[in-house]
């Protein structure tokens, strides 16, 4: 792990500059454009003309008067450290000094990320929840059923094909409908992406054992469901956290696409939210804390692998 | 008694590239208490053979019969253990927990599971290994672990195939040894699939020799050996003139083709 730092940060540093220097041209044009109303000279002098020169170009030519791209209000892309000052006010200045904050009304903001993170966390869950029970089921099926084997996993490829963003406001629509609250039309997407990744690695987890394993179970004459619990399903158990990593990062996505189409909270909700208004901040603020949350989420589950394969007795 | 007869025993297997004769009339008598070889070149139905007798393998022909029972009815009245050529000791399971597997399986007591671990562990030199995992043991000893396990439930018969041939040679010495040890002080009867000469002579007391395409027995030895076997044994000109004959007749196998 220490060895790794240096390299992550790094990487990192790199990222940073890139940033920094795209949101040079990426801003140049609004930035100009408010350089000129407070009376500065820009070449060429109206923005007709400089809507057909190239960004690089404007920059190149507006050298003295580029100050602004690192900090101005609406930015096409924000620099870095507006993205840190957005998040740092919408989560702890929000909820500290805020009318609606913790610390104010007793509730957590609906203005603030540690709201709508949470919010979107609890649907999350709950899809990856099902998502997982539904996939370790149709796997135990698959593999033991020669019907289920034939039926399910061409629907469960299928169904991996169609578009999530165009199938979700329908099942919204749907779900809605019969009255079911939104928050389990968000997981029941969620479970839609995340059951998948683990039907596959259960199929592969309880397939593992090798015929003379199997044989061996054979000799004890040992019943189904003996060689199921003690034999197929701990045999299965890498392959499960495996694809557990890769089905809590999918819930993730479903929950957040669940949130794009209903303004019901949500760091979906606040990202498409900010485009609609134009606030580049509040996206990148909500994806940076949509990929914080992924990141943890994978940490975990990779934690409760260690403890559990530890456990276990596999070797570390 | 007779602890398994096999009668013009046949089994054919059919494969993509044709039939496969993997058992050709096979006669053989197995008593009570023997240690029986069964060696031949690859191919041979040595395996075949012993999993006929385990009934994991269903002959097309002829009859098989284990303590008077069909194979069947023999592993259901847990009349044998099976060790492979891979230990195949469950990683996720300590020393005593693979042992444990067949008891639990076979709804013995949590009590009886316990002193049966701690009593088949000392028969193969393995006491105090109970809490340890497979990982933790060298391959020698996990293959006497997977021997502990086959003998827990006192199965009176032990179907080895091939239990060393993993192993190295001075660690397969000593593992044949406590074999021996193992077999005079149980009393247990033993069919043990081998590719080495020395092994088979070393440890039976009846060597059937096979030979492939059809598979079937080409000779049948009983041993003149006393049951009391030093290693040394192997020096002496009774066990060089067995030896001999074991490796005619797995010459006259061949010439046959
Ligand atoms: N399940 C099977 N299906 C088809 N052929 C098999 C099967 N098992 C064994 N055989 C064939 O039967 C013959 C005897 O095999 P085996 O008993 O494993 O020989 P040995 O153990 O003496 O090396 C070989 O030709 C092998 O390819
Ligand atoms: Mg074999």
């Amino acid at each position: 792990m220490k060895g790794s730092v240096g390299p992550v940060l790094a990487i990192l540093a790199v990222l940073v500059a890139v940033w920094y220097a795209a949101a040079v041209p990426m801003n140049v044009k609004e930035v100009l454009t408010q350089a000129e109303r407070d009376g500065a000279v820009i070449e060429p002098g109206s923005a007709a003309e400089r809507r057909d020169v190239g960004r690089w170009a404007l920059v190149f030519s507006n050298v003295e008067n580029l100050g602004a791209t690192w900090s101005s209000e609406r930015s096409r892309l924000p620099a870095p450290h507006q993205v840190v000052a957005e998040l740092w006010k919408s989560t702890w200045v929000e909820e500290t000094t805020g009318r609606r904050g913790i610390v104010r009304s007793g509730s957590l903001s609906n203005r603030s990320l540690v709201y709508h993170g949470g919010v979107t966390l609890g649907a999350t869950a709950l899809g990856f929840v099902i998502g997982a029970l539904a996939g370790v089921l149709l796997a135990v099926g698959i593999v033991y059923s020669r019907v289920m084997d034939m039926s399910v996993m061409p629907w469960a490829i299928i169904s991996q094909t169609i578009p999530i963003v165009a199938l979700a406001p329908m099942i919204i629509v749907v779900l809605y409908s019969i009255g079911l609250p939104g928050l389990f039309a968000k997981a029941v997407i969620s479970a839609y992406l995340s059951f998948f990744p683990v039907v596959v690695g259960m199929v592969k987890g309880l397939r593992a054992p090798d015929h003379m394993q199997l044989d061996l179970m054979r000799t004890y004459s040992a019943s189904k469901s003996d060689t199921f619990w003690k034999l197929r399903l701990p045999a299965s158990v890498p392959y499960l956290f495996a694809s557990l990593k890769i089905g809590i990062a999918a819930s993730l996505v479903g929950a957040i696409v669940g949130e794009l189409p209903v303004q019901r909270g949500g760091l979906g909700a606040r990202m498409l939210g900010g485009s609609y208004y134009g606030q580049t901040e509040q996206i990148w603020a909500a994806l940076f804390v949509a990929a914080l949350m992924a990141a943890f989420l994978v940490w975990f589950i990779g934690w409760l692998e260690r403890r559990t394969l530890r456990a276990m007795g596999v070797q570390a | 008694m007779k602890c398994v007869t096999a009668r013009s025993l046949d089994l054919t297997f059919q494969t993509n590239d044709g039939p496969v004769h993997a058992l050709k009339d096979v006669n053989l008598e197995i008593g009570k208490g023997e240690f029986v070889s069964f060696i031949g070149p690859s191919g041979c139905g040595k395996t075949t053979f012993l999993r006929c007798i385990a009934g994991l393998e269903q002959p097309t022909g002829g009859e098989i019969s284990v303590n008077g029972m069909t194979p069947d009815a023999a592993r259901k009245a847990r009349a044998y253990g099976y060790v492979f050529q891979a230990a195949g000791l469950y990683p996720w399971r300590t020393i005593g927990g693979n042992i444990k597997l067949p008891l639990e399986i076979m709804g013995f007591s949590k009590a009886e599971q316990n002193a049966r671990v701690t009593r088949v562990l000392e028969l193969v030199d393995l006491a105090g290994f109970e809490k340890k995992f497979p990982w933790q043991l060298s391959g020698g000893m996990q293959q006497r672990a997977s021997i502990a396990r086959a003998l827990a439930f006192d199965a009176d018969i032990l179907l080895m195939d091939e239990p060393f041939g993993a192993l190295d040679e001075i660690v397969r010495d000593h593992l044949n040894e406590q074999l021996l040890a193992l077999w005079a002080r149980t009393e247990k009867t033993i069919g043990f699939v081998t590719h080495s000469i020395p092994e088979a002579v070393y440890l039976s007391t009846k060597i059937v020799v096979m030979s492939p395409r059809p598979g079937r027995i080409t000779d049948v030895i009983d041993s003149p050996l006393p049951k009391e076997r030093p290693l040394d044994i192997r020096d002496s000109p009774e066990f060089i003139e067995i030896a001999h004959r074991v490796r005619d007749g797995l010459r006259a196998g061949h010439i046959d083709e």
